[in-house]
Order: structure tokens, then C-alpha cells, then sequence
């Protein structure tokens, strides 16, 4: 992924592009295009909570508004739904970009995206350990590093009822085999560039 | 008729009667499934939140493990979720030649190589294109006449890839239900999103979207969903919405293959009817 774009420092005879490290570059791309139309708005099911818009997100995306993004609810709340991507009239990867925000996100804003970070991360961790999501293994690792003792009690009666009915089984963190160690790595080595 | 079969993790937890309703349909209609041995997780929504090498490499992960059990050209695949990961790699690695190499070159990590020349099929897909409502017609045994059934396909079966239905006014489900002896609940909201992983990390935002949808349910006599997450959200949370929303908006959610499943004469026991989380008492007193 080139993050790397030219802007020119000095105009004139001989203008002198100097290259800035700029990570919105990617996400700009691929919504060059837009025309602020609002399709994507009007389709979107959870708009009705977001701060700014998609389409107003897409504006400051093209803007390169870094500090307005990320401070943002908008893009934590997308749900994938990808009814944007299917009716924007420019065609434009919408929800990738969307997508692209949030794995941005964990690098620039990580304390507000907090929640959905340790969800995912934790999430990940127990595929990494096992192959497999262990749903009660990954609740528990989620609840660890949110070190908040009111978050397990928002799930207490689901989990109950989960319990009862011997859909999920109690299961204490373990380290597992690494399954999937070799992969993980490997993912981590490629993305570092 | 024979495929590969990827049940995903859901379906072994929180999900399994949608898994034992699969395959007790599935055996019921002369369909054989081949589970792909020793699978592994998808990335669901959670790797594509993180880094976009892993959510394409965990879903080429299963592709490979697929090709190299050799039995079927199609995988089945009942989750959603797990559907649109494996087909995002389908479709990505045929057009992107550069990307697939990349992918291989993570899956050497864990001896694994994609080709790609599996087809990646919803149960929707299956039920609805190859099955057909004429298997369930010739072994019908307990016709669900007088039902009124609302038909939800949630967002992943149909969008972005519009592979065998209408991305925003589905009717797939249609011909099925009704082969059963029941009618189709006339709504809207059959591809409108149930909030998916919201309902863990944004609770009041996925209600609100899941109280939508149970409200322009009332009259119907059941909900049936094609996607874990999106049962979930329908089903657990029903006593909080008729809370918010002052108004008892409480209905019997099942699994596709449930509904199906009933009607051509497989048992509650079969189907795994209790492990639902929604009250289907009202829905039981209606079979009689």
C-alpha cells in the first residue's frame, strides 16, 4: 500500500514536490470520485446515530480532515451491510472504505475505538491460539483487557441462557497448540511496509 | 448432488441447531455434505476491522483446505458471515493475480495452497436453485397451511456479490416457503441490516434496527433467517425491545432448514427446536 504522495512545496518554473507520509492516501483513492450525492446516507441503516454522515465522512476524507475522521463515531458504526457499495451511482468500494477507516483507526485513535478494538483483537487472539473462535474463551480475554467490571454484566443473562441451553461451554483461556501462529506472523511481517 | 460443506464456527456453538437442522434437511432431501476436515475460523467481521492481509488470508485458509479434500466443486456454506469472506476470496483472487500470489505466500506459512477453482455457495442458494421447491412438494408430510412466514435474508447473502437473488427486494425464499403450504408475510424489511456486531459493541444502535424489523413482522407467524448473527439479533433481545418500544413485539424466529424441515416430517428433536432462544410456544400451537 503507498501511502507516500507528492505535494508540491513550491510553485514556479520549477516546482518542488516533496513526498509526505500521508495514511488517508489509500482511503482517498478509492472515493476520488465521489459527488456528494448522499446516496450513500440515504441507504445507510445506522446514519441515524453517526456524528458525521457517510457522506459528510467521504467529504472529509477528500479534504484529508485527519483530526475530524478519527474522532469520529462514524465508521466504528458501519455494519458491513454494504448497501452504499451496491447503489453508489459512481461505483465506489464504499464499505472497503469504511473497512480501510477502522484498520487505520487502531493505529491513530486507539483509546476512543477501544471497545471494538479489544472486541476484534480478542476475537482474533483465541483464532490464533486455536483455529477456531472459542466464544466463551474470547468473551472472557475481552472482558480481561477492558478491565471494566460492568461490561460483563451487560452479557450475564444471554450468557446464561447460552449456558443453559449447552450452546456454549465454559471454557478457561488456554494457549492452545498456536494454530495459526506461523500465519499470524507472517501477516504481521508483510503488513509492516 | 454432493458438496463440500463449512459450517463455520458459530454453528458449533451458538448456532448448532441451524448446523443439525442443515444437515437433517440436507440427508432428508438426498443431498450428501463433506465437511471440510480439520476447518478453521473465517475472520467473521473481526480480521477485516484489523488488517486486510488477514481477512483474505484466514477465508483462503478454508478454500485450500477445501481443494485438497477433492470430493465437490461447491462449498456450502449456511453462515453468512463465513459465505461473504470465502467468496470475497473467490472473486478477488480470480481477478487479482498479484493478490492471490500474495495470499499463497501466507498460506505457505501452514502448508496450504489456493487455486481457486472452488465455487462458493449460500444454503440459500442451494435450497432455493438446486434443491427447489418440488423436493419439498413430493415429501411433504406436515403442510404448514394457515402460516404466515416472514422471509429475512439479512445483508451478506445478497450484497455486494449478487449472485442468486435481488440484492434489496430478495424473493428467493418464496417458492420454499410456500412449497411447504405456507404464505409469505408481505414486508420490506427481508434485506434491511439486524445491526450485526453491534448488538456486542453498540447495543442501543442494533436494537433499534432489530425493533424496525419486528415491528413490520407483527401479524406473521415466524421470522426465518439464513444467518446466525442475524438470528441472534432477532431472538435474544426480544424482551428488551417490547420494553423499549412499549409494545409486545415478541414472534418465533427459526432457521430456514427448521421451517423446511418440519413440514417434509423431521422431528422437533431432529431440528433442534428447543435450542432456539425465542419463544415458540405460540408457533408450536399452531402446528397442531
Amino acid at each position: 500500500m503507498n501511502q507516500l504522495e507528492e505535494i508540491v512545496t513550491e510553485v514556479g518554473p520549477e516546482p518542488v514536490l516533496e513526498p509526505v507520509f500521508d495514511p488517508l492516501a489509500s482511503v482517498r483513492k478509492k472515493v476520488n470520485a465521489c459527488i456528494q450525492c448522499g446516496t450513500c446516507t440515504g441507504s445507510c441503516p445506522n446514519a441515524f446515530a453517526m456524528d458525521l454522515t457517510p457522506r459528510q465522512l467521504w467529504y472529509n476524507v477528500l479534504m484529508g480532515e485527519k483530526e475530524t475522521i478519527f474522532h469520529s463515531k462514524t465508521f466504528s458504526l458501519c455494519s458491513v451491510c454494504y448497501y452504499c457499495t451496491l447503489r453508489c451511482p459512481r461505483g465506489l468500494p464504499l464499505t472497503e472504505a469504511m473497512s480501510e477507516l477502522k484498520q487505520i483507526a487502531v493505529k491513530e485513535n486507539p483509546d476512543l475505538y477501544k471497545l471494538s478494538i479489544r472486541f476484534y483483537q480478542n476475537f482474533l487472539e483465541s483464532v490464533r491460539r486455536h483455529g477456531r473462535v472459542r466464544e466463551m474463551e474470547f468473551m472472557t480475554l475481552f472482558f480481561l483487557s477492558m478491565m471494566n467490571p460492568f461490561l460483563p454484566l451487560k452479557f450475564t443473562w444471554l450468557g446464561m441462557r447460552l449456558m443453559a441451553k449447552g450452546k456454549v461451554s465454559p471454557e478457561i483461556p488456554s494457549k492452545g497448540r498456536g494454530a495459526f501462529e506461523a500465519l499470524f506472523r507472517k501477516v504481521e511481517e508483510l503488513e509492516k511496509n | 448432488m454432493k458438496y463440500l460443506y463449512y459450517p463455520g464456527c458459530s454453528l458449533e456453538g451458538t448456532a448448532r441447531e441451524y448446523d443439525f437442522s442443515t444437515r437433517a434437511f440436507m440427508q432428508e432431501v438426498g443431498v450428501e455434505l463433506l465437511e471440510i476436515k480439520d476447518w478453521t475460523c473465517c475472520g467473521a467481521s473481526a480480521a477485516e476491522a484489523i488488517s486486510p492481509l488477514l481477512s483474505l488470508a484466514l477465508p483462503a485458509c478454508v478454500l485450500a483446505m477445501a481443494e485438497a479434500m477433492d470430493g465437490a466443486e461447491d462449498i456450502l456454506v449456511p453462515c453468512s458471515a463465513c459465505y461473504l469472506n470465502l467468496k470475497k476470496v473467490e472473486e478477488k483472487s480470480r481477478k487479482d493475480a498479484d493478490l492471490l500470489g500474495r495470499i499463497n505466500t501466507v498460506l505457505k506459512e501452514e502448508d496450504l495452497h489456493l487455486s481457486g477453482q472452488l465455487n462458493v455457495r449460500h444454503l440459500l442458494d442451494v435450497m432455493a436453485t438446486d434443491v427447489g421447491p418440488e423436493k419439498i412438494v413430493t415429501r411433504l408430510k406436515n403442510p404448514l397451511v394457515g402460516m404466515s412466514i416472514a422471509p429475512y435474508y439479512g445483508c451478506q447473502a445478497l450484497r455486494p456479490y449478487v449472485v442468486f437473488d435481488d440484492p434489496e427486494t430478495p424473493t428467493s425464499m418464496e417458492p420454499i416457503i410456500k412449497a411447504t403450504g405456507a404464505s409469505i408475510h408481505q414486508w420490506d424489511m427481508g434485506g434491511k441490516c439486524c445491526g450485526a456486531a453491534h448488538m456486542s459493541t453498540k447495543q442501543d444502535v442494533a436494537l433499534e434496527l432489530v425493533a424496525a424489523i419486528l415491528k413490520e413482522a407483527k401479524g406473521a407467524d415466524a421470522i426465518v433467517t439464513v444467518c446466525p448473527m442475524c438470528q441472534m439479533n432477532l431472538e435474544a433481545y426480544q424482551g428488551k425491545i417490547n420494553s423499549m418500544m412499549n409494545e409486545d413485539l415478541s414472534i418465533a424466529i427459526l432457521y430456514l432448514p427448521q421451517l423446511l424441515g418440519l413440514s417434509i416430517g423431521l422431528s422437533e428433536q431432529d431440528l433442534h427446536l428447543s435450542d432456539n432462544l425465542s419463544n415458540l410456544d405460540a408457533f408450536r400451537q399452531k402446528l397442531q
